[in-house]
């Protein structure tokens, strides 16, 4: 048995996240630009007071600062995940490194991303009332961390039902304790509703869906590549083509 | 009949996968953890409600990225 090197799927992970990134540019690029694009005209022609110095033009906005912020964002979260998947490989269930890869991936996409999103959705520019943007982004955060932390205790308490109630129930019942635990706190934090009067519900509605689009775009990517090379590095296939020169397991 | 002890290889199991010891994932979640939690400050928080660097330039080159990965922005 050959032990399996943390650095490997570390870097696996991060390059499988840059991929992944990449993919969620273009959707980003494509279907979130215009949108953004769309609530700066509308801004643009409400505000009262605004001019004033442009310190990053719109097309650098839009092209090479969206690309840095997308990268970043897919390499860093490819890079924890990969961490995540390495804990939970043998760990979680009988699955192979891509089931975990994918599994985790998934988790993450709901987690981290889908369920902060319905309680304090992404906004575009122009909707959001910038008095209260520190408490808007502490609850954001609270949020995202709470999720994080409530699926990993559904994660633990879905292992320790599973003997008794078997495994599909031990999800079951693991998922239904996530929601009871999460519903209360949909109610009680506060909400928001900082939509300007007359901003286009079709506009803020696209908008939303196309965050929505990147985000699946980047989490679902990343599972597959990611676990294709996770896949590679862990359970090498017995070598075809005798020519194969077997880059030997996983040096430490 | 003779019922066997063993029970029937009903499927093909999947081979089990040793676990990573937490020692060896230790210290790599420590400082690259940290690490990537700290390029995702930048992304997603920095000159926003909390700054390090003064000024606005980190806010406005990523300020797409921000509003459509789902950050607060202004």
């Amino acid at each position: 048995m050959n032990s399996i090197s943390v650095r490997a799927l570390l870097v696996r992970g991060m390059l499988a996240g840059l991929a992944a990134g990449l993919l969620a540019l273009v959707v980003a690029y494509l279907l979130g630009e215009p949108r953004v694009d769309a609530a700066i005209a509308y801004e643009e022609s409400h505000s009262h007071e605004h001019g004033g110095v442009e310190l990053v033009s719109r097309t650098m906005q839009s092209t090479a600062g969206l690309a840095t912020g997308v990268l970043i964002y897919g390499v860093a979260l490819g890079g924890i995940a990969a961490l995540v998947v390495a804990y939970a490989l043998g760990r979680v269930g009988r699955f192979g490194p891509r089931a975990t890869a994918v599994l985790v991936s998934l988790g993450a996409l709901v987690s981290v991303y889908v369920v902060p999103f319905l309680k304090y959705p992404a906004n575009p520019p122009a909707v959001g009332d910038p008095s209260t943007l520190d408490q808007r982004t502490t609850l954001y955060f609270l949020m995202v961390v709470l999720s994080v932390l409530l699926t990993v205790a559904a994660v633990i308490l879905g292992k320790r039902l599973a003997p008794r109630l078997g495994n599909w129930n031990a999800t079951v019942a693991a998922s239904v304790a996530f929601l009871v635990v999460i519903g209360p706190a949909y109610a009680f934090l506060p909400s928001f509703n900082e939509v300007p009067h007359g901003f286009p519900a079709t506009l803020l509605w696209q908008f939303r869906l196309s965050a929505l689009a990147v985000q699946a775009t980047l989490w679902g990517s990343f599972g597959l590549f990611f676990g294709y090379l996770a896949e590679r590095l862990i359970a090498p296939r017995p070598a075809v083509a005798p020519s194969a020169p077997a880059k030997a397991g996983v040096a430490h | 009949m003779a019922q066997s002890a063993v029970p029937a290889p009903s499927s093909q199991p999947v081979p089990e996968i040793t676990p990573i010891s937490l020692k060896a994932i230790a210290p790599w979640a420590l400082f690259f953890g940290v690490l990537m939690l700290i390029l995702l400050y930048f992304v997603g928080a920095e000159q926003g409600a909390t700054a390090v660097v003064s000024g606005e330039n980190v806010h406005e080159w990523v300020h797409d990225g921000r509003h459509l990965l789902g950050f607060p922005c202004h």
